[in-house]
C-alpha cells in the first residue's frame, strides 16, 4: 500500500541526480581548473602533440586492421555454418567485450612475447627469426585487433546471416557468380554496418588504457589515457593531467557526436545478444553450397587465421597459470585479498548499475506510456550514457580534483573505483534492459490497471518475471567489467588497496611472469564464476512463462 | 516437348508426396488445391529448391535430378520478393540476361524493349521500394520473359494482389505467354484464375496429382 503512494518521479529523479552529480560534478571541476591554464603555450606543446597524434594514429590503424581482418572472416563465417567447433568460436568472439583486457594481455605476452610460444616453436624449428618486439605500436595493434576483430565479425555475420532467404533464392535461380553476390548481397549489408562499427571500435581503441598501460613503451607509444594517469600517479603534475584530460574530453565528446551521425539507426548490437548465431546447414540448392573448391579453401584459411589470432592467447591463459607459482599465489594473502577486493567491487557496481538502469527506465517507462512523451524519455535514458563521454581516467580525474582536497582520496579507493564501474556498467545494462521495459508496455499497463493491480504485485508477477534473465545478463556483465576493470583501481589503488587486475599488471610490469600467469588465471576464474553464478541465481534456471 | 515427372517422391517432416504426370508445352496447367496440400512444393521440386527422395524430373527426355536451380531450363516467378530491394528496376531485369551485369548494347535495348511489354516504359531506373506490388511483379515476369527458359513456373504470383490488379495481370501473362509459348504450372488457389487464363486444371490431393 505504501509502494502506491509514492511518486513514480521518485526513482528517475535519484538516478538522474546520482548519475550528474557523479558525472557533472567532476566534469565541471575539470573544466574551470583547465580555465587557468597557459592554453597559448600547451596547444604548441611537442610532446602533447605528439601523444594526441599517437592516440589518434594507432586508433585509426587499429580500426583498419580490425575491419580489414573481420571483414573478410565474417564472410567466410556466413558461407561456412556447418564446422566443428564454429559454436564455440562464435561464443568466444562475443566474450571479447567482457574479457578483462589486462588478462587478454597476459595471455598475448604469453603466445607472442620474447619467451612465447612463437618464438619458441620458432626456436624448435632451428630459424633465427623471431616475432617484433611486443612492447610498442606493434603489441598495441596486436591487442586492439585481438579485442575488437573477433567483436566486429560477429555483428557482421549477425547480419549477413539475416539476409533473407528469398535473395539467396533468387541468386540461385539467377545464378549468380560469387563475386555478384558479394558485391550485390554482402557488401551492401557490411557496408551498412561499416560507419557505426568503425565509430564503435576507434572509440574503444583511442580510449583503451590497460593494453596501452601494459604494452605501451616509453614517451614513443603513449596515449592521452595512459599519460593522464602517468601524470597523476607519477608526476603529480595536476595542470598537465588536466590539459591531457581536457583534450580527451573534447575528442570524446567530438566522436559521440559523429558517431551518433553515422551511426544513426544502425545497431551495432555490442555482441551481447545472446546466442543468436545460426549454425545448421545451407539448404541443398543454396548458392553457398555451389562455391568452387578455390573458394572454399579461402574461407577456410580465413577462419583458420583468425582462430590462429584468437585462440591461443585464450588458450595460454588458461593452462599458464598451472605453474610450480600457482598454489603459493594462491595463498598469499596480498592475492586473497585483492580477490576480495574485486569480488566486492564488481557485485557493488553492478547492484549499483542495475538499480540506477531500472530507476532510469521506470521514469522512461513512465513517460512513454502515461504521459506520451517519448522524447523525453529518450533524453532520460541517454544521461545513462554519460560516461561515453567521459573515458574512467577523464572521470577518475575529475573525482581526484573534487576530493583531493577534503578527503585521502586513497583511503576511498574502493568507493571510488565502485561508482566509477557502476558509470560504466549502466550504458550496458541499459542496452540490456531498455527492449524488455518497454516493449509491449502500453498494453500490459492498460491490462494491469483495468483490474487494479497495486504497484507490488505488477512488479511481482508482471514485471519481474518478464525482466529477469535481463536483469540477470545485464548485472552479470555489469559485474564481469567491473571486476576486469584496470582503469579507476590504477587511479585510486595503491598498495594497501588492490584488485586482481591492479595486482596482475604489477606482476607483470616486474616481469614476475609466473606468479603473473597464476594472477591472470584467479583474474579469469573470477570474472567467469561471477558472471554464471549470477546469471543462474539471479535469472533462474528455467525460462519464465511469458 | 514436354515437362515429365517420373514418380517424383518427397518428404517434408512427416508428410509425402509422389507427383507423376506429363506436361506438355504450348499451354498453361493450373494446379489448384487446399493451402497446405503441397502445391508449392510441386514447384519447388520442379524448380530445384527441394529435392525427391526418389523419381525423376525429366525435360525431352533428359533428367534434371541434382542440377543446381539456375542450370535447369525452368523459371520460377515467385509469390513475392522476386527483386532486390537494392538494385534499380532494371539492374534486376538485366540480371535474367547476364548474371554479372555486364549487357551489351543489344542487351540494353532487350531490357528497355521488356519493359515496355509489361507496361512499364521509364520505370527502369526506379528502385522496387517505389513501386506497387502489382508493378513489381510485372518487373518479374519481365525477367522471367527475358529469361526465356521453356518452363515457367508461377508461384500465386498475383495472390497478393487487389482484385483490379490481378485481372490485369491475368491478361497481361496471358498475352506475354502467348507470345513466348512455354510450358507454365500456375499454382493459385482461385478458379476464376484458371478461367481468366485459359488453362488446364489440375489438382493435388492427398499427395497426388489429379488431372
Amino acid at each position: 500500500m505504501r509502494l502506491d503512494s509514492l511518486p513514480w518521479w521518485l526513482g528517475p529523479t535519484f538516478a538522474t541526480t546520482t548519475v550528474i552529480a557523479l558525472v557533472g560534478a567532476p566534469a565541471l571541476r575539470l573544466i574551470s581548473e583547465a580555465g587557468a591554464l597557459p592554453w597559448l603555450t600547451l596547444v604548441q606543446d611537442p610532446w602533447l602533440l605528439r601523444v594526441l597524434r599517437f592516440s589518434l594514429a594507432q586508433a585509426a590503424l587499429s580500426t583498419v586492421l580490425a575491419l580489414a581482418m573481420a571483414i573478410p572472416v565474417a564472410t567466410a563465417l556466413h558461407h561456412e555454418r556447418c564446422f566443428p567447433g564454429r559454436h564455440v568460436l562464435t561464443t568466444l568472439f562475443g566474450l571479447s567485450l567482457v574479457l578483462p583486457s589486462i588478462a587478454a594481455v597476459f595471455g598475448l605476452i604469453a603466445v607472442w612475447g620474447s619467451a612465447g610460444w612463437i618464438n619458441q616453436l620458432l626456436d624448435a624449428a632451428g630459424l633465427s627469426l623471431r616475432v617484433p618486439v611486443l612492447y610498442g605500436l606493434f603489441g598495441i595493434l596486436l591487442a586492439h585487433v585481438f579485442f575488437n576483430a573477433p567483436l566486429i565479425t560477429r555483428v557482421l555475420l549477425q547480419a549477413l546471416d539475416d539476409i533473407p532467404h528469398t535473395e539467396w533464392r533468387l541468386a540461385a535461380q539467377l545464378g549468380l557468380p560469387a563475386s555478384t553476390r558479394f558485391w550485390q548481397l554482402e557488401w551492401p549489408v557490411i557496408a551498412r554496418h561499416l560507419p557505426g562499427l568503425a565509430s564503435l571500435v576507434f572509440t574503444l581503441c583511442f580510449t583503451s588504457f590497460a593494453v596501452v598501460l601494459a604494452l605501451g613503451g616509453g614517451p614513443r607509444a603513449t596515449t592521452l589515457e595512459v599519460a593522464i594517469y602517468q601524470a597523476l600517479r607519477f608526476d603529480f603534475d595536476l595542470p598537465l593531467a588536466v590539459a591531457l584530460a581536457m583534450v580527451q574530453l573534447s575528442v570524446c565528446l567530438a566522436l559521440t557526436l559523429t558517431g551518433g551521425l553515422f551511426g544513426k539507426g544502425n545497431d551495432t548490437g555490442l555482441g551481447l545478444a545472446g546466442d543468436d548465431v545460426q549454425h545448421n546447414h545451407w539448404p541443398q540448392w543454396h548458392p553457398h553450397n555451389g562455391r568452387t573448391s578455390h573458394h572454399r579453401w579461402m574461407d577456410r584459411l580465413l577462419i583458420a587465421g583468425m582462430i590462429a589470432l584468437v585462440v591461443p592467447p585464450i588458450v595460454a591463459l588458461m593452462v599458464s597459470g598451472f605453474n610450480a607459482r600457482l598454489l603459493s599465489v594462491l595463498t598469499d594473502s596480498t592475492t586473497l585479498a585483492a580477490l576480495a577486493n574485486t569480488v566486492i567491487a564488481a557485485l557493488a557496481a553492478a547492484s549499483l548499475a542495475l538499480i540506477l538502469a531500472l530507476c532510469l527506465l521506470s521514469g522512461v517507462r513512465h513517460l512513454h506510456v502515461r504521459l506520451r512523451l517519448a522524447r523525453t524519455g529518450n533524453v532520460l535514458q541517454m544521461i545513462g550514457n554519460a560516461i561515453l563521454i567521459l573515458p574512467p581516467v577523464v572521470l577518475g580525474t575529475g573525482l581526484f580534483l573534487l576530493l583531493r582536497n577534503h578527503v585521502n582520496v586513497f583511503a576511498l579507493a574502493l568507493l571510488l573505483v565502485i561508482l566509477v564501474n557502476a558509470l560504466m556498467g549502466l550504458p550496458f545494462a541499459l542496452r540490456l534492459l531498455s527492449g524488455p521495459v518497454l516493449d509491449g508496455a502500453v498494453a500490459r499497463d492498460r491490462l494491469a490497471n483495468s483490474i487494479g493491480m497495486p504497484r507490488w504485485t505488477r512488479w511481482r508477477h508482471v514485471d519481474l518475471p518478464l525482466l529477469r534473465r535481463p536483469i540477470a545478463q545485464a548485472s552479470a556483465i555489469a559485474a564481469t567489467l567491473a571486476a576486469g576493470d584496470l582503469g579507476a583501481i590504477a587511479l585510486f589503488g595503491s598498495e594497501r588497496m588492490q584488485t586482481l587486475p591492479l595486482l596482475l599488471h604489477t606482476r607483470l610490469g616486474s616481469h614476475r611472469l609466473d606468479e603473473a600467469a597464476a594472477t591472470a588465471s584467479l583474474l579469469i576464474a573470477t570474472c567467469l564464476i561471477i558472471y554464471l553464478i549470477i546469471v543462474r541465481v539471479v535469472g533462474g534456471s528455467t525460462r519464465p512463462t511469458s | 516437348m514436354s515437362l515429365q515427372l517420373d514418380q517424383v517422391a518427397v518428404s517434408l517432416g512427416n508428410r509425402r508426396w509422389v507427383f507423376d504426370g506429363q506436361f506438355p508445352t504450348h499451354a498453361i496447367h493450373a494446379v489448384l488445391g487446399a493451402s497446405g496440400s503441397g502445391k508449392s512444393t510441386l514447384l519447388n521440386v520442379i524448380g530445384g529448391y527441394t529435392e525427391q527422395t526418389s523419381g525423376h524430373v525429366i525435360w525431352n527426355n533428359n533428367t534434371l535430378d541434382g542440377q543446381a536451380p539456375h542450370k535447369r531450363p525452368v523459371t520460377t516467378l515467385f509469390q513475392s520478393d522476386n527483386l532486390f530491394a537494392h538494385m534499380s528496376v532494371a539492374n534486376n531485369i538485366a540480371l535474367g540476361l547476364d548474371p554479372r551485369l555486364r549487357l551489351d548494347p543489344e542487351q540494353h535495348a532487350a531490357v528497355e524493349d521488356v519493359l515496355e511489354n509489361v507496361g512499364l516504359a521509364g520505370f527502369g531506373r526506379r528502385k522496387p521500394t517505389s513501386l506497387s506490388g502489382g508493378e513489381r511483379q510485372r518487373v518479374g515476369l519481365a525477367r522471367c520473359l527475358l529469361r526465356a527458359r521453356p518452363v515457367l513456373l508461377l508461384d500465386e504470383p498475383f495472390g497478393a494482389l487487389d482484385g483490379r490488379t490481378r485481372a490485369d495481370m491475368l491478361a497481361l501473362t496471358r498475352e506475354l505467354i502467348a507470345h513466348h509459348a512455354p510450358c507454365v504450372l500456375m499454382v493459385t488457389h482461385d478458379e476464376d484464375d484458371v478461367t481468366a487464363i485459359g488453362a488446364n486444371e489440375l489438382r493435388v490431393v492427398d499427395g497426388r496429382l489429379q488431372f
